[in-house]
């Protein structure tokens, strides 16, 4: 009898696992994939290291941050030393709109200066903004679930500016077409533009295998191709957990990381009516150049391009929608050492179905189709790498769903969060990025505080 | 263990939850609050060290107690004397 049972090894799982493990319960790690990381991962393909998930960490903290916000919280929750995550500072991103190009670096000033001379009537607006936007503390309350577009066109009147703050944002959390919850956004936009990007040089595997050191220190236990057939319940309670293989695992509390609908369906609950509501997903191209991005003329960290004056977030009804996208190129942090290889990832809105519908060889014919297409839509916003590939990958919606099991290759979660974690049984909770925070930095704070709420304050 | 060593745990504890913090030197009357950066996950952490190391449970009522050094070891001796250090 475990005192936990966690349902996936992702950022989420992980934490509440180390929370828990620390305060000496028996817990539970359950993955079924053969390797931790769930959205945020890492794969070796012909002896190259990829990551896959967010290009970057978010909430950067500089020496001059305030003791709190996400990553202080992240860093003193699961006892980590700030110098443990290793993070090199990003060199500077830009987005992109056709005729204009706003810059930003993890010093906010630089932002307001590219909007003040870009857009000099919205100067004082920025600053309006920012003094809106909710603070981490009180997040949680009432308002947050107000539109943020709704709160953003009331400040920003230029509809344009309005679209380029809003392109980062959707891409790098957007559970929803088109719009945020202003909670949301207030805590997107602080740690975007307000505390900012980094990545460890050895990428994001590098922080996961901090976390699952941490955990199995701390007598975690965790179960690699352990995924979970159903969870059974007994009188409003989650009694046992059933593998794939058979076998049954008992705990007290049951957490799980896999989603609200994926983990409804383990419950055996019936699916609700109606639609499904969208799930947004994406693909991303990965080329691997013989030179750093720096030397072909590209010091962009990451680039945010859109080719219209509106920005259409939104499920394409083709495979892909190239009108716009994010280019990352992980060269292009502050590292004290080079990367080693370049690296240029594209990623662009994707539907789920289109790319579910196709056969075998359809599905590898249209990969590389989109793979040019791709770049050959990024290169609009920065310079002409392609004689330069050494290598290329590529993921779609379908690897993303193959490899996390969330539903339709949903990177953010359902359009509908579940913020307090509760269910239909008494002792079975949801973490990661269905509960709410979605990013690296978001789903640890998910596991750590459903950890918190209910598995801890007793 | 005396009021001393109780300080000195607590210390530990402090040091351990927030070590972007210095912990050594805070005054006693004054509510820890105004002198570090603490939310209440890190109080809920200072109630939960205490458990995990000195098997002292607090019930949730008595939090307030734990406001400030010189009431925490108040509200601890009487808990924790017959403790070895």
């Amino acid at each position: 009898m475990y005192d936990a049972i966690i349902i996936g090894a992702g950022m989420s799982g992980l934490a509440a696992g180390i929370r828990l493990a620390h305060f000496d319960q028996k817990v539970c790690i359950l993955e079924r994939h053969t390797t931790i990381g769930g959205l945020n991962s890492f794969y070796r393909i012909k002896g190259r290291s990829y990551d896959v998930g967010l290009h970057a960490v978010t909430n950067y903290l500089s020496s001059r941050a305030p003791k709190r916000g996400p990553m202080v919280r992240l860093l003193r929750q699961l006892r980590i030393q700030w110098e443990e995550l290793s993070l090199s500072p990003q060199i500077g991103s830009t987005i992109a709109f056709p005729g204009v190009r706003l810059d930003f670096t993890n010093d906010f000033e630089l932002f307001q200066s590219q909007v003040a001379r870009q857009f000099p009537r919205q100067k004082d607006n920025l600053r309006r903004l920012l003094a809106e936007l909710i603070d981490y503390d009180d997040l949680g309350r009432v308002g947050n679930e107000t539109s943020a577009r709704e709160v953003v066109g009331r400040i920003i009147d230029d509809p344009l500016l309005v679209e380029m703050i809003f392109c980062p944002l959707l891409y790098y959390g957007g559970a929803r077409e088109r719009d945020m919850e202003w909670g949301q956004f207030s805590v997107m936009f602080r740690s975007i533009f307000l505390e900012g990007f980094a990545r460890p040089l050895k990428g994001v595997r590098l922080i996961l295998k901090n976390l699952v050191r941490k955990f199995k220190v701390l007598g975690g236990e965790l179960r690699l191709r352990a995924g979970v057939d159903r969870i059974v319940a007994r009188e409003g309670r989650a009694d046992r957990v059933v593998l794939e293989d058979g076998s049954e695992i008992e705990g007290r509390r049951i957490l799980s990381s896999a989603g609200w609908h994926e983990t409804m369906r383990l419950c055996r609950q019936p699916e609700p009516e109606g639609t499904p509501g969208e799930r947004l997903s994406f693909i991303e191209s990965i080329s691997v150049l013989d030179a750093d991005p720096k030397q072909l003329g590209h010091d962009r960290t990451i680039v945010f391009f859109n080719d219209s004056e509106t920005f259409s977030y939104e499920k394409p009804a083709g495979l892909v929608d190239l009108r716009s996208g994010v280019i990352c190129s992980p060269n292009n942090f502050a590292y004290e050492e080079p990367l080693g290889e370049g690296v240029v990832r594209i990623t662009a809105l994707a539907n789920y179905d289109r790319w579910s519908e196709l056969d075998e060889r359809a599905y590898r014919l249209e990969k590389l189709r989109c793979y040019d297409q791709s770049v050959a839509s990024a290169v609009r916003f920065m310079p002409d790498f392609r004689r330069h590939v050494v290598d290329v990958d590529m993921f779609t919606p379908t690897t993303i769903h193959r490899f996390t099991g969330h539903d339709r290759g949903a990177v953010y979660g359902a359009p509908k969060k579940r913020y307090d974690g509760r269910t239909h049984l008494e002792n079975l909770y949801v973490c990661g990025t269905d509960q709410g925070m979605v990013g690296i930095i978001g789903s640890i704070i998910s596991g750590i505080t459903i950890a918190n709420a209910y598995c801890l304050r007793q | 263990m005396t009021g001393a060593e109780i300080k000195e745990a607590v210390v530990e504890i402090l040091s351990d939850i927030a070590p972007d913090e210095d912990c050594t030197n805070l005054k006693e009357d004054v509510a820890f609050r105004d002198q570090l950066e603490l939310d209440s996950m890190d109080f809920l952490d200072i109630v939960m060290e205490l458990r995990k190391r000195y098997r002292v449970q607090i019930p949730e009522e008595d939090y307030p107690q734990l406001a400030s050094m010189a009431s925490t070891v108040a509200y601890l001796e009487p808990l924790m004397k017959d403790m070895e250090k």
